[in-house]
This record gives C-alpha cells, sequence and structure tokens, in this order.
C-alpha cells in the first residue's frame, strides 16, 4: 500500500516497489507460422510496478502479455512469474493463472451467469473457496468496482463500463499478485472510458503489479512508472513517462508520440 | 452563395421543444384480430395466395381425417364382420374395436400377462422421472436427476428382466414389445448419446491427435452407414465373431447399436454449438485459471447447448423414430406390433391397416410434438435470461 500522502497530486510515483521481481521476460521470441511476432523482448517488472505498453497495432504488444499467462505459446526464451518459470507444465500454467489476472478489451465475461457468479466461479472452482465466502470476496470487489447493485444482473443487462468493470472485480476476486490489461478501454463508448480508467488507478493505488497496454496516454502519464514502446515485435524504447513523453529518444516513438498527441 | 443563403433564411434553425410528447395507443389497423391478420396472413399477394391455398387444403383434408377417424368410424364389435362394409352396408371409417383387442399387445408385446404390472410400474417410475427433471420449479431437482440417472436405469433393469432372489420371474427380451421397447429404446438412445456425443464433439476439437483421430474416424464412419446396416451388424454379424454363451442379448445389442449411432450424430451438433462459441470465453475461462474440463463444463458447454437445444431435440425425435428400424432385427416395437396385428385374419378387412397406422401416426406423433415444444419453451426460456 503507498501512503496516503502519496495521492496528493494526480501523479503517484515514485512507487514503493518490492525487491522482488513479479515478472522476468528473458529473450523471449514467438512466431505465427513464420511471421516474427516477438523477438528478443528482455522486460523486468518489479513487484508493485505499474508498466504501460504501447505502440502501433501489430506491433505485438497484445501477444506479449498473453504470453505472460500462457494465452499464447512462445517458442525461444524464457518467462518467470514471482520466481516460477513458465513452461508447457500444465501444473505451471495452472499456478501462474491462478496468480495472474487479466482484463481482456472485450470483457469476456460469461454471459449465462450472472455478475456474482462471474465473480466467484473460478474462486470457488479453482481456488475451493465455500461458496458464501466467495459471494462475500465478490461484493467486496464489485463495491470496490462501484457496482456492487448490479450483482444479480446478467453481464448483458449492464452497459460496456459497467461489464469491464465486472472484468475486474472478476479477476480481483482471485486475489492475484499481477494484473495484465489488454486494451481494456478501446471496446467502449467514449463517455465509459473514464469509469474503467479511473477504478484502474484506484487499483494502482493499493500497489497492485500492473502491465498495461492501452493508448490512453493521460493514463499512462498519470500512472504509470515506465512506459515501454513497441514497435515490429521488439521493444524499441523504455522510459519514465515524464522522460518518455517529453524527450522520445528513438525516431520510431517521435513519430508515434505526434501521430497520437494532437 | 446567395442561393444557399436564401434557403437558409426560409430553414428554421433553432428548435427547442417546450413539453413532451405522451405515448399514445397504436392505430387499430395495427392491433387486435384485424391487425393480427392483416400482419400475419394478408401482408403481400403472395401471402394471401398462400394463406387461400392453404384454406383450401385444410379444408379438404380435416373434414376427411375427422369422417373417417370418427364419423364412420366402427366403435364396438367382436371380430372383422363390425368392420366389413359388405356386412354392415354404410361406409366404414377407422375400426376402433380391432384397436382395443390388440391394444394391450401394443403396449407389452407378448410379456407375460401376470408380469405386466411391471411394465406399467416402469412407466409411472419413467413419467415420474421426466416431469421430475423437466419441470422447472419441481422440488430437488438434484435429487431428481440421480433418480433419473441412476436409480431409475438399475430398478428398471431388475423390474423388467427380473430377479429370482426378489421374487421378480425373470422375462427374457424376446417376449418385450410395443410400446414397451420403443420407449426403451428411445430412452436409452436419448440419454447416453448426448454425453457420448459430448465427448466425442470435444475429442474432434481436441489438440491431442490421437484423440481426435479416434473421434473423426467414429464420427464418419457410423454417420457414412446407414442404421439398418449397425443393427444388422450388431445382431447378423456380431454372434459370427463372439462365441454364442458370450453373445450379448438381442435387445441390447440394438440398444448399444442405435445409442452409438446417435451419439455420432449428436457429435456433429454438439460440435457446431461448440464453434458458436467465442474464442473471448475460453480465454476468459483460462485467464481466471479453470482448468480444461472446469472450462468446458462451467462456461463453454452451457453456452454451447443452449444454442443447440433445437438441434439436439431434432434429433432426438429423429432418434424417437428411428426406433422403429429395429424391426429388421427381430424386436417387436410398436410398428411391428401392428404391422403383425394388421394381418391378422380375425380383424382383416379394408380399413384395418389404416387403422393401425393411424394409431402409430397419433403415437409418434403425440412423442415428438411433446419433445419439440418443450426444446421451444426452452429456447423461449433461455433467451429471455440474457436478451441484450
Amino acid at each position: 500500500m503507498n501512503d496516503s500522502s502519496e495521492h496528493h497530486g494526480s501523479l503517484l510515483k515514485p512507487a514503493k516497489l518490492n525487491t522482488a521481481v513479479a515478472v522476468e521476460l528473458a529473450d523471449l521470441n514467438k512466431w505465427y507460422g513464420d511471421f516474427h511476432v516477438l523477438r528478443d523482448i528482455n522486460l523486468k517488472v518489479m513487484g508493485g510496478e505499474r508498466i504501460v505498453i504501447c505502440g502501433p497495432s501489430g506491433s505485438g504488444k497484445s501477444t506479449m502479455i498473453r504470453c505472460i499467462n500462457r494465452l499464447e505459446e512462445h517458442q525461444i526464451g524464457r518467462i518467470f512469474i514471482d520466481g516460477v518459470e513458465l513452461t508447457a507444465d500444465l501444473k505451471k500454467i495452472d499456478e501462474v493463472r491462478r496468480e495472474v489476472g487479466m482484463v481482456f478489451q472485450h470483457f469476456n465475461l460469461f454471459p449465462h451467469l450472472t455478475v456474482l457468479e462471474n465473480c466467484t466461479l473460478a474462486p470457488i472452482w479453482v481456488r475451493k473457496m465455500p461458496k458464501k465466502e466467495a459471494e462475500e470476496v465478490a461484493l467486496h470487489y464489485l463495491t470496490r468496482v462501484k457496482i456492487p447493485e448490479q450483482a444479480n444482473k446478467y453481464p448483458g443487462q449492464l452497459s460496456g463500463g459497467q461489464q469491464q468493470r465486472v472484468a475486474i472485480a472478476r479477476a480481483l476476486c482471485m486475489n492475484p499478485k499481477i494484473m495484465l490489461f489488454d486494451e481494456p478501454t478501446s471496446a467502449l463508448d467514449p463517455e465509459m472510458v473514464k469509469e474503467v480508467l479511473d477504478t484502474m488507478v484506484e487499483l494502482a493505488h493499493d500497489g497492485m503489479t500492473m502491465l498495461v497496454v492501452t493508448h490512453e496516454m493521460g493514463f499512462a502519464r498519470q500512472v504509470a512508472n515506465r512506459i515501454v514502446f513497441m514497435d515490429e515485435g521488439q521493444i524499441v524504447e523504455a522510459n519514465v513517462p515524464e522522460e518518455f513523453f517529453a524527450h522520445p529518444q528513438h525516431e520510431r516513438t517521435k513519430l508515434f508520440l505526434s501521430q497520437i498527441l494532437h | 452563395m446567395t442561393m444557399a443563403e436564401g434557403d437558409l433564411a426560409v430553414a428554421e434553425l433553432a428548435f427547442v421543444r417546450h413539453s413532451t410528447i405522451a405515448p399514445r395507443p397504436a392505430p387499430a389497423t395495427m392491433t387486435g384480430a384485424r391487425g393480427w391478420l392483416r400482419k400475419n396472413l394478408l401482408s403481400s399477394p403472395f401471402n394471401i395466395a398462400l394463406t387461400i391455398l392453404i384454406s383450401l387444403l385444410l379444408a379438404w383434408a380435416i373434414p376427411e381425417i375427422v369422417k373417417f377417424l370418427f364419423i364412420d368410424a366402427v366403435w364396438t364389435g367382436t371380430d372383422r364382420d363390425a368392420c366389413l362394409e359388405s356386412v354392415q352396408h354404410r361406409e366404414i371409417g377407422a375400426c376402433w374395436p380391432f384397436v382395443w383387442e390388440r391394444l394391450p399387445y401394443f403396449i407389452y408385446g407378448s410379456y407375460p400377462i401376470s408380469e405386466r404390472w411391471r411394465v406399467d410400474l416402469f412407466f409411472v417410475m419413467l413419467a415420474v422421472g421426466i416431469v421430475w427433471l423437466l419441470w422447472l420449479n419441481a422440488p430437488r431437482r438434484d435429487l431428481g436427476a440421480i433418480y433419473f440417472f441412476l436409480i431409475l436405469p438399475v430398478t428398471s433393469f431388475i423390474l423388467l428382466t427380473g430377479w429370482s432372489a426378489i421374487g421378480l420371474r425373470p422375462v427374457d427380451t424376446v417376449l418385450w414389445g410395443g410400446v414397451l421397447v420403443t420407449i426403451v429404446v428411445a430412452a436409452v438412445g436419448i440419454v447416453c448419446s448426448l454425453p457420448l456425443g459430448i465427448l466425442l464433439a470435444l475429442g474432434r476439437r481436441s489438440r491431442m491427435p490421437t484423440v481426435r483421430v479416434l473421434s473423426v474416424i467414429f464420427i464418419e464412419f457410423v454417420r457414412g452407414v446407414p442404421l439398418v446396416t449397425v443393427l444388422f451388424m450388431a445382431s447378423v454379424m456380431l454372434p459370427l465373431f463372439i462365441p454364442e454363451q458370450w453373445s450379448p442379448d438381442k435387445l441390447v445389442r440394438a440398444l448399444v447399436g442405435i445409442a452409438l449411432f446417435a451419439s455420432a450424430y449428436m457429435a456433429e451438433v454438439v460440435r457446431a454449438g461448440l464453434q458458436a462459441i467465442p474464442k473471448g470465453q475460453y480465454e476468459g475461462a483460462m485467464a481466471v485459471g479453470l482448468r480444461y474440463w472446469q472450462m468446458m463444463r462451467l462456461v463453454v458447454l452451457p453456452q454451447a447447448l443452449k444454442v443447440t437445444i433445437p438441434n439436439i431435440v431434432n434429433t432426438y425425435i429423429g432418434l424417437f423414430k428411428d426406433t422403429t428400424l429395429v424391426f429388421i432385427v427381430g424386436i417387436f416395437d410398436l410398428l411391428r406390433t401392428i404391422e403383425v396385428s394388421r394381418i391378422d385374419p380375425k380383424w382383416a378387412t379394408p380399413v384395418t391397416s389404416t387403422t393401425g397406422y393411424a394409431v402409430a401416426a397419433i403415437f409418434y406423433l403425440v412423442f415428438c410434438y411433446g419433445m419439440s415444444r418443450y426444446a421451444r419453451a426452452t429456447e423461449a426460456r433461455l433467451t429471455k435470461g440474457d436478451r441484450r
């Protein structure tokens, strides 16, 4: 947890980091058939650190974070999550997925289950939590994302912003150490982006380790410890936000920034 | 420019509403019986033509059917004379006394008369199980499932085949017949084909090559062969390879044949449903840490089966009617008992066959239409649940 004194400005840093490495990608390479989608990725994320990953579409940023919970398989290189190496071993994969929460662009809520059931499903079946306790936990997190009153509705009855907040609550119910966000606001109507970003900012305040793929540069400026810019499957530039925005070094970064910051 | 300015001067540029418009009822032509007729029967020339054509067809068919089944029908009698035009000197419709006399045979086949209460009990137990499982507000439906899938099959087996130890005389399946056989074959097919079909569908989509190839071979082989052939193989070929004392009962062989046949079709139906589930659902389930079987059982299959309910029931209806093919291996299902009875010299008249077939038609119609209605209701309920 951060001290409350740090909450004053809208900028919240320096974050208090654990010394432990939460995620380490070492010489990560991945191909889709012949297409070399990730090339020699090296990235170390400390516990409590908040990384924003940006870049043009097709640059491999989504693929990279999807490798972290093995939704995508990598071919060469190593991935360590909280000290555990992610391999084809199913036990390891299960272990990693229990500790890593993920929020998707299209929410991927389960439409046949109520909001509450969406949140309790994994704690009950994966963590073997008693139903009653799981429901308490779920309501706690639904309150935190400010939609406890929607608990008994179905996802289809909620707005996009509400659905995405449910998705965040669903991931939090597993009490993850690391949260991955894959373009969480890209599929939302403009007036709903803020409510989701606010939720994510709050999560950042609580010291969650976050890897966020997003084009929301305001969010990046406000929350990130580091911004990673990717292009053509490679990390082109990484820096703290002030430096990244004020003094981009690489030509590609400059071009990208000039195109998205009008 | 002046032109545009002139247009603008005429157009009203600013508008502010000062009062809200309250909703008004729709015009009478859209509502009530008149609206319904207009919308459903008379909306276009083609529709009007269809309406007239179908009305004429019904006007021709329905009186004929009513006349045969009720008005000209013979209701009492002891033998063929009651239903013979040459004896009665009037137009003769359905010959119901034939059905009354043969009804026990239609229902039980040659099941020993003194033991027929066992079949009745089986029907009652099955009805209780079906209602318990399908009626949504029934109490303790979890117990209902245990009853239907565990207790019912075991007790029915003991009840129908007999068990000397508890004083139930063994009854050879050769004696079974009629509705009893039709229901047993259909029930076993229906209950076995869904789980087997799901496994085969998952196997066919598996990433493990052995599982996938075996599933594909099974499905394609069974689907590529007519049911009649499967039944023939089961009853004629099997005994050639297996010593007689090991060879299973003839009815069991047919049951296995039908269950496997139906499950191959069911597999394709379920696979279509699985394909309708977006990739995001799998990813969402994996990301929260569910394992393969949990993901399938809790997230994917409930949604996949929901969208396939119409097709599942369609397969069930097909299966129910396909049970008539077991006659080919010498099993007396309902249709076969009717076939045998209609050529009985005691009742041989020009209308006997028609009457017998009418009974079969009504029986199959009632069951299949019942299944179809239940499926429609389920579909309506489920789509209401997650209307977007």
